[in-house]
């Protein structure tokens, strides 16, 4: 298993893997029909549901790592991030040129206007500075802990998806609640895991505590 | 009150659909081709199941001079892009669900105040009054359109024949619901039979539609077979599909979407480009199978000129 996960072959094969979806899209352009009668609605709602996945898949990272014992997931970590933002790009992008035609008073209208855009629209905005950020020399400048206090943010960017897509559909919620619990099983196992933390300390620790505070008590 | 007995059935409702519309295609054939090998082809036609879920029959129309010049949208896509929350809230579902959906034997019930309550059998609305092609265009509330070459007549020829009374103010529609032919309905999130109304002097206008068919066959399944309306100047969701009930009554009937989100769809749903729906802009439109959403969407899509006078002195703001 840890061989696998640590060659480099795997990275090269996630990558291919997570380019499927927008090659299928691509293809499928190009036949006719493929894209149902409203293509512009068929490639906005399979790009955004892909950017959801993703974050989805970026945010299982850190529990699988710890729950399958295999700390060597983190190398798919960034990259999965970065498939995330790059279908929440391909989104952005199919909104601006053929849902507004480049519109941008009426985008900035939308983005003002519309409570579910402009939730989406934070939700993407947000990712940037984490795509940006994304490599090891930024890791470096801005130091560990306040480089992982920032890319917190996508934790924000996937709530705000999900709620980006619910205030969307019309009636039929189903969809857009899978994604929220998905999403929240993924923020609560976080807050489990922060929660837990005092209590999975060395025993040693512990012992020297109780020490501690059975002498503070004697006193 | 006509009062139905059972020798007044006719043989298309006792057959089921289907195979009843295989038997007109095949006689339609038959008198078309008169060779062998078309009726060969028929025969197969008859028998193969795939094709009989497909069935329609041609029917014989006379132009209208309400239709527009546009480019008619390819049938493939209004036929496989469909609103209709009974059979399944993806735009495909429809397409796919509603094919076993049974449309015979059919019969739409007319009440209320009107002075000769009865009901129509599917064979009486066909003939009710000569069918007319009549390609409109039709803008959903979600800023798509498509330009549909629809059969029928106007809504007035069928509502002359029951008599409204000075009481009647509205009419009240309702489309067919059957749990066990729309297993999906219960993810629809809407209220469900479908409900629909427009004001009296809105149905009796000759634009309105009592429509039957499309592209020249009658409608398929989930375009709302096997009779519907069509409002051409109002959103799509006031057409209402698979027609069971119309009651013509005094005051305004609640409608589904206005029932769903009050705040997003009004008892009137004209097209309005000035009137943005909460959520999106409804200035604009994509023309299906298109991809830019850059048609300017029309005050009444397009047909102001025939209805505008209906709503003057109103605030179609107030009233959207």
């Amino acid at each position: 298993m840890n061989s696998i996960l640590t060659s480099k072959w795997t990275k090269v094969v996630v990558f291919l893997a997570s380019l499927i979806p927008a090659g299928l899209l691509i293809r499928d352009v190009f036949i006719p029909g493929a894209l149902g009668g409203n293509p512009t609605q068929f490639l906005e709602h399979a790009t955004g549901d892909w950017t959801l996945r993703f974050l989805a898949i970026t945010l299982s990272i850190s529990p699988l790592r710890k729950i399958l014992h295999q700390p060597q997931l983190i190398r798919f970590r960034r990259m999965l991030g970065l498939f995330a933002f790059f279908y929440a790009v391909c989104h952005f992008c199919l909104y601006v040129g053929l849902d507004q035609v480049l519109d941008f008073h009426g985008i900035w209208a939308d983005v003002m206007k519309r409570r579910y855009i402009t939730v989406g629209f934070t939700g993407f905005v947000l990712m940037i500075p984490l795509a940006i950020t994304s490599t090891a020399g930024w890791i470096r400048r801005l130091g560990g802990k306040r480089w992982s206090m920032l890319h917190r943010a996508i934790y924000i960017s996937a709530v705000a998806g999900v709620i980006h897509f619910y205030w969307l559909v019309k009636s039929d919620v189903h969809l857009p609640l899978e994604y929220a619990a998905v999403i929240s099983v993924l923020l609560a196992w976080r807050l489990y895991d922060w929660y837990s933390k005092p209590a999975r300390r060395p025993v040693p620790n512990k012992s020297a505590a109780r020490k501690e505070s059975a002498s503070a008590a004697a006193e | 009150m006509l009062v139905k007995r059972s020798q007044d059935l006719k043989y298309s409702e006792i057959t089921p659909h289907d195979i009843y519309l295989n038997r007109r295609k095949f006689l339609y054939g038959m008198g078309l081709a008169g060779g062998l090998g078309m009726v060969g082809k028929n025969l197969v036609d008859l028998v193969n199941p795939s094709i009989r879920a497909y069935a329609s029959t041609k029917l014989q129309t006379v132009p209208s001079s309400f239709s527009t010049t546009e480019t008619v949208t390819p049938a493939q896509v209004a036929t496989t892009y469909n609103n209709y929350y009974e059979f399944g809230t993806d735009k495909q579902d429809p397409a796919k669900n509603a094919q076993k959906f049974v449309t015979s034997p059919w019969s739409v019930s007319v009440e209320g105040e009107v002075a000769k309550p009865r009901k129509f059998t599917m064979d009486e609305i066909l003939k009710l009054s000569p069918l007319e092609e009549r390609i409109y265009r039709h803008r959903c509330v979600e800023a798509w359109s498509i330009v549909v070459p629809w059969i029928g007549y106007s809504f007035s020829a069928l509502a002359k024949l029951v008599e409204p009374t000075s009481n009647a103010k509205y009419v009240a529609f309702e489309s067919y619901f059957d749990k066990k032919q729309m297993p999906l309905w219960s993810e629809a999130g809407i209220q469900l039979p479908y409900v629909e109304g427009l004001r009296l002097d809105e149905a009796m206008h000759p634009l309105a539609l009592l429509c039957v068919g499309m592209y020249g066959e009658t409608l398929p399944n989930q375009d709302g077979a096997p009779v519907r309306m069509v409002v051409p100047w109002k959103y799509g969701f006031k057409s209402i599909k698979s027609l069971v009930k119309i009651r013509f009554v005094k005051d305004q009937p609640p409608t589904t979407w206005n029932i769903t989100n009050a705040h997003e769809y009004g008892f009137y749903s004209n097209v309005n480009p000035t009137v943005d729906h909460p959520r999106w802009s409804q200035a604009r439109e994509v023309r299906l199978p298109g991809y830019f959403k850059n048609t300017k969407t029309q005050m009444f899509n397009g047909y102001g000129d025939q209805v505008a006078s209906l709503y003057s002195g109103m605030d179609l703001k107030k009233n959207y």
